[in-house]
């Protein structure tokens, strides 16, 4: 696709966030066609940069930065120092989207809040992520993905019954809460091109957590209240009926998916099933999950597929990266895409997980270094004019 | 202008049915769109008998409820010729069209991309499949579960001999949702200054590469060194110690990353200075089994909200692991105002995850009940007909 079709041609970001969600959301955006521009501090910039995992690096900068940040532009600008605040605010004037993730309050302390940025431009579509909200005695708390899956119960839905809580084993609100950001940014966008106005965006881990668990949390509200059970064995869902959940067989493990009980009964020769009515899948479910888990661990996982998915019974194989890695089914999503640095660095990383009138969105450009723009960025807000 | 006006006036027929599509409707719902369910009239969604535990709103499962409020519904049968009728008018007065069949199906039904764009050139067509549109999975069942079977994902929580552990919510339909609305939302963008329309796809698959892409890319330029949780309080293949869940006297807390120094010095931990060798600063990762069990000693003689008030007062990025009832009565959920009761039967329902202008969008309708006449049929029907 040319970058004039991409449907956020011409469109420029001003992102001021950090680490996560504000600049995947950001990432979004650039994937799609915008410009996106990332504000950082003097010296050290986006704090992910120095963020290393792994002794994983890009030049001088993290993995994790090039990964969130790849083809964005970098303007170096200290906030605090009234020049630079005001090259910002003339940016603001010729942006459309601005992004950040600082705590509230603090914005509007910089002078950047939503009713200093429209006053500006009333066009701006303004994108904010907290943890927790604007308001409540938790708008102060450090907005990070783990704090944020204990808080909001959904520790409680992984594992078994007598674990304790289990929470998702990396941050996967962030990349949720941006997902829910992007929408509103977009929406606002579509409504700009009607009535021509702004708007402001905001979006916290806490609802994108609990928008996560929405179908779960809305049985549990209207069901007076009742803590979800985790099931005893393989559970996936505590609210799913048996036999949903993870099972070990002879030589793995494997993924069983919705199936009414006759016919689990029927294809794992276990007719003690058969004394269950399909209405007590949920209530008996732990007592069924143990016969159907007998079954499956007596012979090995390709048996299995052979025979469940000749049946046309939902299952699968539970793969890790080097196996998934490895797979046709994988290689046919074509997910992985090589990004370059100025300096010839290469790193692989994944792509837009959408397909546009066919086509892949994918980008070659890895993270910029810090300040990488600055002159051009400002140079040219100068020379306009 | 309102909040949920945003998309006032678009309209989206939506022929998907479970979650992923139905969640991306949602969205759009939410945001302002006319969202009309198209389903088939022998019984409709099977999410209108689909109950998670026992709860049931009417003559619909909560589940239905919790995906299709607000929404509006039509019966069509795409496989006869008046539905295939029906559905011509409803294409070319749609500004967006939603389906999530397995590859091939759509293409049976005369509803592909191809036969729709030929009908209304500028429609927005968003389409969700289980693992992309070719290749060797792309007939397997598109199902949560076994995209995230799939996926890895399986093998980054819970504790390092605990097998594989599922996250214990649809997030593979969520996430292909949520991408489809982007999608959309950006084709509608690129509509109104080009006048052309779209096809967007995503698929679970994609959206379970995508939610794991940060360590996922820190794999593939690894060499592929397979990501390994901890022992115990596993909360990250990756993180350096102490990034984990605790047990505590009286329930669990969580610790963010932290400088180990100011830890020990908070909770007057020798050992863990030992453990460091005297330079705090060294998150060694290598280190972090024997780090997470010194704490796991100490925190467990405290109680939760005492450890984590001391705590937060240093700067240390820690909370109280909630369940949802304790969520339910904190002053922060509250004020998020995510909850609303509607309806005659006092419904509780989840709101949209954001807020435009400051306001976050009403719940606007129940799930439509489906028609009358077609009742007796649907009571029929039971899981046993659930689709292969």
């Amino acid at each position: 696709m040319s970058d004039l079709m991409k449907p956020l041609s011409g469109l420029r970001v001003l992102d001021f966030a950090q680490f996560l969600a504000g600049p995947v959301a950001a990432l979004r955006l650039s994937d799609l066609g915008a410009e996106v521009i990332k504000i950082e501090r003097p010296t050290n910039g986006d704090q992910c940069r120095s963020m290393v995992v792994n002794d994983q690096r890009l030049d001088d900068d993290s993995l994790a930065f090039h990964t969130f940040n790849r083809g964005k532009k970098s303007v170096e600008a200290n906030l605090k120092d009234a020049e630079d605040l005001a090259r910002v605010r003339g940016l603001v004037r010729e942006s459309d989207v601005m992004i950040h993730n600082f705590r509230p309050g603090v914005m509007q302390r910089i002078g950047l809040s939503y009713d200093d940025a429209r006053a500006i431009n009333p066009r701006i579509i303004y994108g904010a992520v907290s943890g927790y909200g604007t308001s409540g005695p938790w708008r102060d708390k450090p907005g990070q993905d783990l704090l944020v899956q204990a808080l909001s119960g959904i520790a409680w839905l992984n594992g078994n019954a007598d674990d304790g809580p289990i929470p998702i084993g990396f941050a996967m609100l962030d990349v949720a809460t941006a997902a829910n950001l992007v929408q509103g940014i977009l929406a606002c966008l579509v409504r700009r091109g009607i009535c021509g106005k702004g708007g402001l965006v905001e979006v916290d881990l806490l609802s994108s957590a609990i928008d996560i668990a929405f179908e779960q949390f809305t049985c549990f509200l209207n069901d007076g209240h009742i803590q979800p059970r985790r099931h005893e064995l393989g559970n996936a869902n505590p609210y799913q009926p048996a036999p949903y959940g993870v099972y070990r067989t002879a030589d793995g493990h494997l993924a069983f998916a919705m199936t009414p009980l006759a016919k689990v009964a029927d294809v794992l020769k276990a007719p003690e099933i058969v004394e269950f009515p399909q209405h007590e899948a949920f209530s008996q479910l732990n007592v069924i999950k143990r016969i159907v888990a007998e079954a499956l661990a007596t012979k090995p996982t390709d048996h299995w597929l052979n025979v469940l998915e000749s049946e046309g019974i939902w299952c699968a194989p539970i793969l890790d990266w080097r196996d998934l890695v490895k797979t046709h089914g994988f290689d046919s999503l074509n997910m992985v895409q090589t990004i370059q640095s100025p300096n010839g660095s290469m790193a692989r990383t994944t792509r837009l997980p959408i397909r546009i009138d066919g086509e892949v969105m994918s980008s070659s450009s890895a993270g910029p270094a810090l300040g990488a723009d600055t002159a051009a960025v400002l140079g040219q807000k100068r020379a306009s004019e | 202008m309102s909040a949920t006006a945003l998309l006032e006036g678009l309209n989206v027929v939506d022929f998907s049915q479970f979650l992923s599509g139905p969640y991306c409707s949602l969205r759009l719902l939410d945001l302002g769109a006319d969202v009309l369910k198209v389903e088939n009239p022998d019984g409709g969604d099977l999410t209108r008998q689909l109950y998670l535990s026992d709860t049931k709103i009417g003559r619909e499962s909560t589940l239905f409820h919790a995906i299709n409020r607000g929404k509006k519904c039509t019966l069509v049968d795409l496989k006869r010729p008046e539905g295939k009728r029906q559905a011509v008018d409803l294409i070319r007065g749609a500004d967006v069209i939603i389906q999530n069949f397995r590859p091939g199906v759509v293409e049976r039904l005369g509803i592909a991309y191809k036969d729709v764009k030929k009908i209304n050139p500028k429609i927005i067509y968003g389409s969700i499949s289980g693992y992309g549109p070719d290749g060797p999975w792309s007939n397997l069942p598109g199902q949560d579960l076994l995209a995230q079977a799939r996926s890895g994902v399986m093998w980054l929580s819970g504790d390092r001999n605990a097998g594989p552990v599922p996250i214990g919510v649809p997030v593979a339909d969520i996430m292909a949702g949520a991408h489809l609305a982007q999608g959309i939302l950006a084709a509608l963008f690129r509509r109104e200054r080009h006048s052309i329309g779209a096809l967007l796809e995503t698929s679970l698959l994609e959206a379970m590469v995508d939610l794991q892409f940060e360590f996922l890319t820190t794999y593939l330029n690894n060499g592929r060194r397979a990501p390994r949780r901890l022992v115990s309080g596993s909360a990250h293949a990756f993180q350096p110690a102490p990034y984990g869940l605790y047990r505590t006297a009286d329930g669990h807390i969580a610790l963010a990353m932290c400088d180990l120094t100011s830890l020990g010095d908070a909770l007057n931990i020798n050992a863990l200075n030992e453990i460091l060798g005297g330079d705090g600063t060294l998150l060694e990762f290598s280190l972090r089994d024997e780090i997470q069990k010194v704490l796991a000693e100490r925190l467990g003689t405290e109680f939760s909200d005492s450890v984590v008030s001391h705590l937060s007062s240093r700067g240390i990025w820690c909370a109280k692991v909630l369940t949802w009832e304790e969520l339910l009565e904190s002053a922060t959920f509250k004020a998020l105002d995510l909850v609303q009761v509607f309806g005659a039967g006092k419904t509780s329902f989840v709101r949209s995850p954001l807020r435009i202008d400051g306001s976050r969008a009403a719940v606007s309708g129940m799930a439509p009940e489906f028609p009358a006449e077609r009742t007796s049929s649907q009571a029929s029907r039971k899981i046993q007909d659930f689709p292969d």
